[in-house]
Formats: structure tokens, sequence, C-alpha cells
């Protein structure tokens, strides 16, 4: 195991005007610090809307041009700039987007697959290749013709999992792969996921949906209002969640129905008036005082990482 | 061909009879409720006697009621017959071909280069947007999109004819020559100017909508897919945008065939050019009403073309569309 790609303090915000002249920072996330390594699945989990996508976007340096981005990561220990991101994107690190609405509706699926490529014999022998994931993916080579709107959910889903395959790439970075789908194609699209990290991709799976995150990741990393508040194993979602520390992660392990189906009070603030201090601190049921004014650091705990105070132990 | 291309012809059809009808008749009633007096017209304000008058205006069925008027004037239609021009005094038929001839020639040409220059220009603003060349290009639509064409007509004649002395001033042909005896060179040098006026017009709407569209696309989610697999740059605009943007394009520049003719109107008579257009403003202001229905006629048929053209391309062009077709077959 080595580490692929590492995310140190990252933040991610735009300008908005409010009224006339009037200018709004929103910050739509702050200080992020994760990595992810071969053979990995890390599950960024966050509520729907929290600009997760962003993250994706960041990495691959897609973001639109007036966000602002503070911090650093790294490939394989080198710094990533946009020269290397450039690069890598498309090539060593691979995205495969949310929905068939990614597909340019008026552009052959094969053609979008094996994507734009000058020289002739190169272009053949992906096209080869295109024929040989399509084939593993049960797409028939009726579906090389089709345009996007006659794919259906599961097989416009196949399709974006294969482009993201042909370039042999490293790191994939899965935007909400299974909204949207029956159960039958979550279930093989989850199978696909874990395949690919069988065969060594390191991979970051952004979704808002808890099972998928638990069904298929090693590593969770939790988000809350644009700040990571816990990175930990997925297996500690699991029992009463007595090993998940903060009290944000723990208190949405129990709401599940299947768990204790217990819920908090409270709602997630705006992200237009995110706290001072503590980004959980107006509905958590531990704080301090230290709490309402200064933002706790990431702290190692074992294998864990959080964000608090006074993280929960085993027992409570 | 299949039940689409049938039904889609059948509806055309339908729609282009009760349009015809529809502009025949109502067209008709408003010039009768204008004051034209046709026996006026016809006599130009020569002396005649009242006797002469009462047999002018029995001859031209002045007194006759509303509904037979119409029903003659739909009669005629019918059998090809539009009657007479008061003006040049030869079958309005004649009359039209010949200078719709003119026209056509004048409104395809700039037609053809508007759509060009404009699809180029919104694309490279498109691509640039918020950029200096993009500001430039959007400064210059609004500049042609607020100007009336007549004024840019008669500035385009000010600067080439009259100051530079390029071109000539007007007319089809030179002062003194059967148009038939005209060179090509001496037709075409008189068709420059009004062409350039009519494509310099006809640019800026095509532009306008152009940048929009590859904007909207830019920044839509399959672009964004596109760029995260390392496409960048022109290639990714002509791979996975120019289809996306050429085709609803091509549409509003054949709806725009109605625009063309009022451009063409106002610009041939700036450059007093011999076409369609010169021709309508002579028989409003001199009372030609068979000539004058004529016109309304074949423009409505043109602009049915142009709409027409519009919603073939639409129907059959775009492959989700056409799918639906096939999906019918089966």
């Amino acid at each position: 195991m080595s580490k692929l790609l590492e995310v140190d303090k990252l933040s991610i915000s735009f300008s908005q005007y409010v009224k006339g002249l009037e200018q709004r920072e929103l910050k739509v996330i702050s200080d992020l610090t994760m990595d992810v390594n071969d053979h990995e699945i890390l599950a960024v989990l966050g509520s729907s809307g929290s600009g997760k996508s962003l993250l994706a976007h960041a990495i691959l340096g897609i973001l639109p041009l007036n966000a602002k981005v503070s911090g650093s990561m790294k490939y394989k220990g080198e710094e990533l700039t946009e020269e290397l991101k450039e690069e890598l994107r498309g090539k060593k690190i691979s995205f495969i987007p949310q929905s068939v609405n990614n597909l340019n509706p008026l552009m052959k699926v094969k053609e979008q697959a094996i994507g734009y490529i000058e020289d002739e014999s190169e272009k053949e022998k992906i096209q080869k290749k295109q024929r040989e994931i399509f084939k593993q993916y049960d797409l028939s080579e009726e579906v090389d013709e089709m345009y996007p709107f006659q794919l259906s959910g599961g097989m416009a889903r196949k399709v974006l999992i294969s482009t993201a395959l042909l370039n042999d790439p490293e790191i994939i970075i899965a935007d909400e792969p299974t909204p949207g789908l029956d159960e039958k194609s979550v279930e093989e699209t989850i199978n696909n996921l874990v395949e690919l990290k069988e065969n060594g991709i390191g991979m970051i799976l952004i979704t808002h949906d808890i099972y998928t995150a638990i069904n298929t990741s090693d590593r969770i990393a939790i988000l809350y209002l644009g700040y990571v508040i816990e990175i930990t194993e997925t297996k500690n979602f699991s029992g009463h969640g007595e090993n998940l520390l903060h009290p944000y992660t723990r208190s949405l392990y129990q709401a599940l129905p299947e768990n204790d189906f217990k819920l908090t009070e409270g709602h997630q603030p705006s992200y237009l008036n995110i706290p001072k201090g503590c980004p959980y601190h107006e509905n958590c049921p531990n704080k301090t005082d230290k709490c309402d004014n200064i933002l706790p650091e990431l702290k190692t705990i074992g294998n864990t990482i959080v964000r608090c105070f006074n993280p929960l132990d085993g027992g409570d | 061909m299949n039940n689409k291309t049938k039904k889609f012809i059948r509806n055309k059809a339908i729609h282009f009879i009760v349009l015809m009808f529809a502009v025949a008749i109502f067209s008709f009633i408003l010039l009768e409720l204008s004051p034209i007096d046709p026996v006026n017209a016809y006599l130009k304000q020569a002396v005649v006697s009242p006797e002469q008058r009462l047999i002018l205006e029995q001859y031209w069925g002045v007194n006759q009621p509303l509904t037979t008027k119409v029903w003659g004037w739909l009669s005629n239609l019918l059998q090809g017959n539009l009657g007479n021009s008061l003006i040049y005094r030869v079958p309005v038929v004649d009359v039209i071909v010949e200078r719709f001839k003119a026209s056509f020639v004048l409104m395809i040409i700039s037609w053809i280069i508007s759509g060009f220059i404009g699809f180029g220009l919104g694309i490279v603003a498109g691509k640039n947007k918020g950029g200096w060349i993009d500001k430039i290009i959007k400064l210059y639509c609004y500049i042609l999109q607020s100007a009336p064409s007549f004024w840019i007509g008669l500035v385009i004649l000010i600067i080439f004819s009259v100051e530079l002395g390029w071109f000539p001033i007007g007319l089809g042909v030179p002062i003194g020559t059967v148009s038939t005896d005209a060179t090509i060179w001496q037709w075409i040098a008189r068709l420059v100017l009004p062409t350039l006026t009519l494509s310099l017009v006809g640019v800026a709407p095509i532009a306008m909508y152009t940048r929009n569209e590859l904007v909207n696309v830019l920044s839509s989610e399959y672009i964004l897919f596109a760029r995260a697999r390392g496409e960048s740059g022109w290639p990714l605009i002509e791979r996975q945008a120019l289809r996306n943007v050429l085709l609803p394009a091509l549409t509003l520049q054949f709806q725009n065939f109605s625009e063309l003719f009022g451009g063409a109107v106002l610009v041939e008579q700036v450059f007093s050019y011999p076409g369609i257009g010169q021709t309508a403003v002579a028989a409003g202001l001199q009372s030609d009403v068979p000539l004058l229905l004529g016109i309304v006629l074949i423009s409505a048929v043109f602009v049915f073309v142009g709409n027409l053209m519009a919603d073939i391309l639409y129907y059959f062009v775009d492959p989700r569309i056409r799918e639906n077709e096939n999906l019918d077959r089966n």
C-alpha cells in the first residue's frame, strides 16, 4: 500500500455578489485533509448539495474560473500543480460522473468513450480496447453506435465506468455513482467498484448515500458544512457505533433504522452562516465553551482522524 | 417514405393552404378598408367626366358588397390570375417573377454570408467569453442590432459610393441601359453594397445566438466530463460543442427569412435596387392594389419556406428526433 493522493488543507470558496456591489464569500469546502492509497476505496460522505463534487473538480483541475482554492495536493508524493493535473486527468486520474447528462447528447457513445485522439493507429488501438472493456460490462456492439438518450440508466452507468477505465487509471474519482438506479443496478455498480479496487486502483467515492459508502469503502471521510469532521475505518460503522468518535458521525449512524433509529434534534446550518468555532457545536450534546469560539484541529486517535475537542470514547 | 414523413408533409400542406387563404383574405380586406380608391389610382389625377368615372367604377366593381369582392379575388387567385399592375401595366405575376429574381440573389447571398460570419463570430466570442474579443463582438452586434438597416445602408452608401467612389450609387443597371444589355459586371457591381448591408445586419442575431448557445453548451455537464477526461482547447469545442450549436443556429437562420425580407425592402429602397422590396414600396405609395397583394402573397410563401426548412432540419437532422421515427417504423 502506498499513498497515491494526498489532500492537505484544501479550501474552495466562491465570491458572490449579494446586494449591488456587496460581496460575500461562500465557503464550500474548508480545510479538507485526506488521502487515498492503492487497493483502497475512500468514501467521502456528506449531505446532498454540499459541493462534494467540487472536491472532485479540484483534484482534476476543472473548477470554474471564479473558484478560489487554497491548500495543497500531492500525487505519489509529487506536488499536484495545474500542469500536472492537466497531464494526469483522463489518464492516471479518471472521473466517473453522476449521470447520463454527462454524455454529449449528439455524439455516439463510442466516440465519447475513446475521446480525442489525433493519431490514427493509436485510435484504432484504443477502439479495440474500448470494445473489450464494453464487453466486460455486457455492453453489446450495438451500444457503440447508440446515442446517450437510447441508453437505460444502468447501461449509461456502465458506459461511464467503462470510459473511466480506458486509459488504465491509478486513481478513480466516482461522483455519486448510485442514486437513481434500481436495486439490482446499485448492487452491480457496487460490485464493479469493489472489483476495480481489488485490481489495485485507489478510489475516491463521493456520495451522500451512507449504505453505498458502508458497502464499498475501506475508510469513510465524513463532511459537515464542508469540514472533514472524521475519517474512520468503515468497519467502525457497526454495532452501536462505539468506535465512531465524532458526535455527529455517531448520531448519523445511530439514526439509521436498522440501528437505533435514534433522532438527534436540530439541523445542519446553512453554508451562508457557517458558525464560528466547531461547525457542529450548535447541535452537539457534548459541547463546551471552547467549541463555540475555536475551530478544533484534526487529530489522530488510533486509526481515526477526528475534528473534535471532546471525542466520544468506546462506551457512551 | 415512412409514416412520420407522410404525416409531416400532410400537416405542412394543410398549414400552408390555411395560411395562404388567411393571408389572401385578410390582406384584401385590410386594403379594402384603407382609403385607397382604385379608380383614382388608375386615373392618376387625369381629369374625367362624372359619367366616365361611373363607368370606371362599375368596371372595377367599387360598389359591390365586400363578400362579392373577396369571392371574386379568391376565385381569380385560384386560377392563377393576380390581375394587372396599375403602375407597370403588365400582369402582376410577370412583375413579381422579374423583381423577385433580383431580390432572391441579393437575399440568398446575404443569407449565406451573414450565416457563416455570424456563426464564426459567435463561436469565437463564446469560446473567449468575457475576454476583449468577446466584448468587441458583442458591442458590434449590439450596435448593428439597434441601428435601423436603412441607416446602415446610407452609411455604407456614403462611405463606399460617395466618398471612396468604388461602387455605383444605385440602380440595377447603369442609367440609359436596358437591363438585358447590362453586362454581368455592371450588375454585380450594383449588387455588392446592398448585399454587404444586408449581410452586416444579418450577422448580429445569429452571432449573439451562437455565442449564447456555445456558452450554455460549454457550461454543460458533458463538457465538464470531456474536460475531466483530458480534452481541451479547440479540439474540445470542435468535437463536443460545434454540432450541438450548429443545429439550433441553422434553424434560427432559416427562421430569419422574414427579417431578411423586411431588411431587403428597406435596403433596396436605399440603393434603388430593382427588387421585390423596392417594388413593394412603389406599389404601396402609388396605390397599386393588385401588385401589393401579389407581393404580400409571395412574401408569405417566402417566409413559410424559411420556417419549413427550419422544421425539416429540426425534425430530420437531430438524432434524438430521428430515433423516434425509427421507433414508429418498427
